[in-house]
């Protein structure tokens, strides 16, 4: 380390004048993200619908919360969806990354190509998916018969209606994965692959004890954003199924609105909040001992 | 024991090394196809449908190429609705939101960089994890009470939700990668910490800025739910309007996809345009690979 021969005074001093770095952005973090948290903890502790007068009930939304079948359901949903649409991106999303780490003709083209659904507005997406989903007159349904497979209900059955939404997140964010990988890819050094290839290692050799370990901090990052959208899916859920058929496709977040902003029951989907929080505040601690455990800095 | 006599080497051996370099170079070929199709076909059936009338695009067997193109679903998306104004609206909020978070967040990565101030990270990283939803009732009231809903203002404050945190995140990310040895030869040499900012790591990070302003930008482009809770008749941004075709045109396969194009197609473009950029960006740091 390079501070080693400063003096410590001056350490401290140096690392007082970086939080002047951070302040502004924390004054709006503050404004924007820290108080609506603190006022949603405030009133889910309130039997408030929009309305009515709001009375203070102390935890008994979340007593409710506990015993309330279908939130539990959209829970265990949530999980279901969300280990789906992370693990399959990441295998996804690397695969890719080393193709197109690899000279090929074409190669900057086919690259912005893949990378278009990741900017596509997931609303014009789940608008599309939507019409390719229909039992009846949908493209996927026709591809099915092309390869003499039986039609599917897609997302109009109950049983496949997550893997459906699933596999609508794995071809919108997919990429996202492959450009972080490949970021990573693009600043590996040259040096171990030159000297391990005069060992005569090989292809899988190469990958399995070079690059993955050099990548994996990478591969971290995409994992931890990708859990994080995964948990909060909604554009394209909301759009394609509404939660349907039935709740058999209500995650969390799909809860979450129906009960601000059909039924505008305030209090309570405050609680839901806070609890969505504590999961994801947990999810995000493992990640961090992951991350602490693989010394990535 | 029968024993079976090998043939002599065939023919073929001779080149060995030949014919597995081409069957090596086949299999690479089709995975790159395999690869890239989904993401080109999805778009591509989204533009046929935009250009069928409805009678083809409720046809099965599917009918794939249009004939003859029609841009009557475009016609009608635009004469229905006011798209020219709900652009201009996604303009601003994604615009103003997206500068507003650099100018904070670039400084703040760098900090965040510098000091290795981790917890600050965390809180980014549970900020990004919260679903955008429950901000919105607190800020609701708020607004409320400034009397700022259904203004382009209460949106762009809202929208740096988003932005925010993606550009520190990006930045601290970028800047950790970023070696520090140049900045503390310009302090020994009396540069104070914001010059040494200003003048050795900024102009360094830009290919990081890039990346940070292009994803900050398309993630705000891209919200839905700030502008469905937030937006008035008059404020709607894009995506908001487009859901809006969806609840009017139901079964109307042509006009939806044409609406869905609309408002996907401006951040296509740029994907296509800034491309390299994001490329570069990746890549400028580090020694090309093998």
């Amino acid at each position: 380390m390079s501070t080693a021969s400063v003096p410590l005074g001056v350490v401290a001093r140096r690392q007082r004048s970086y939080y002047r770095f951070i302040m502004p952005a924390l004054v709006v973090i503050g404004a924007v993200i820290i108080f609506p948290w603190l006022f949603t903890i405030w009133m889910s502790t309130f039997d408030w619908k929009i309305g009515t007068e709001a009375h203070f009930v102390g935890i008994a939304n979340y007593t409710a919360l506990a015993s309330n079948q279908r939130f539990l359901e959209a829970v265990a949903r949530t999980f279901y969806f969300t280990v789906l649409a992370v693990v399959a991106p990441l295998i996804l999303g690397t695969i890719a990354a080393l193709i197109f780490h690899r000279q090929f003709p074409f190669r900057g083209v086919l690259r912005g190509i893949f990378i278009m659904p990741m900017m596509a507005t997931p609303v014009a997406v789940a608008l599309v998916w939507t019409m390719m989903f229909h039992p009846q007159q949908g493209v996927l349904n026709y591809l099915l018969s092309l390869v003499g497979l039986p039609p599917s209900l897609w997302v109009y059955s109950p049983q496949w209606v997550i893997p459906s939404l699933v596999l609508v997140e794995v071809w919108h964010w997919t990429p996202l994965v492959m450009l972080i990988v490949l970021g990573g890819l693009a600043a590996l050094p040259t040096e171990p692959y030159e000297s391990a290839k005069l060992d005569g290692a090989t292809e899988w050799q190469l990958f399995r004890y070079i690059t993955l370990p050099l990548v994996a901090p990478f591969l971290l990052v995409a994992g931890v954003i990708r859990t994080i959208d995964a948990l909060k899916a909604f554009d394209t859920i909301y759009v394609i199924t509404s939660g349907g058929p039935g709740t058999a496709s209500e995650t969390i977040n799909l809860y979450l609105y129906l009960q601000a902003f059909a039924f505008y029951n305030i209090g309570n989907a405050s609680a839901v909040v806070v609890i969505f929080f504590f999961i994801v505040m947990a999810l995000a601690l493992l990640l961090l001992y992951v991350r602490q455990k693989t010394k990535w800095t | 024991m029968d024993v079976t006599v090998s043939p002599a080497v065939p023919p073929l051996r001779r080149s060995p090394f030949r014919w597995r370099r081409w069957l090596r170079k086949a299999a690479f070929a089709f995975s790159v196809v395999v690869i890239v199709s989904p993401a080109i076909l999805v778009f591509l059936w989204m533009l046929s449908l935009s250009l069928k009338n409805e009678i083809d695009n409720i046809a099965y067997p599917p009918v794939f190429i249009p004939s003859p193109p029609t841009f009557a679903n475009f016609v009608s998306v635009f004469e229905q609705n006011s798209m020219f104004k709900y652009f201009w609206n996604s303009v601003v909020v994604s615009g103003g939101a997206t500068l507003i978070a650099l100018a904070i967040g670039i400084p703040a990565g760098y900090g965040i960089a510098r000091t290795g101030a981790h917890r600050l990270t965390v809180l980014i990283l549970i900020a990004r994890m919260t679903p955008a939803l429950s901000y919105l009732i607190p800020l609701f009231a708020v607004f409320q009470f400034l009397h700022l809903n259904n203004t382009l203002t209460a949106l762009v404050i809202t929208h740096l939700v988003i932005t925010v945190p993606i550009v520190v995140y990006i930045m601290a990310g970028h800047f950790e990668t970023q070696p520090r040895e140049l900045e503390e030869a310009a302090q020994i040499d009396g540069a104070s910490a914001w010059g040494a900012f200003r003048y050795v790591a900024l102009p360094l990070a830009r290919p990081g800025i890039v990346v940070g302003f292009i994803l900050s930008f398309i993630f705000s482009w891209n919200n839905f739910i700030f502008g469905a809770v937030l937006a008035g008749r008059e404020t709607r941004t894009l995506p908001v309007a487009v859901y809006n075709v969806l609840t009017f045109e139901q079964l109307a396969w042509g006009p939806l996809a044409a609406a869905a194009i609309v408002v996907t197609l401006p951040v296509l473009l740029l994907t296509i345009v800034i491309q390299k950029e994001i490329l570069t960006g990746m890549t400028a740091g580090g020694v090309k690979g093998g």
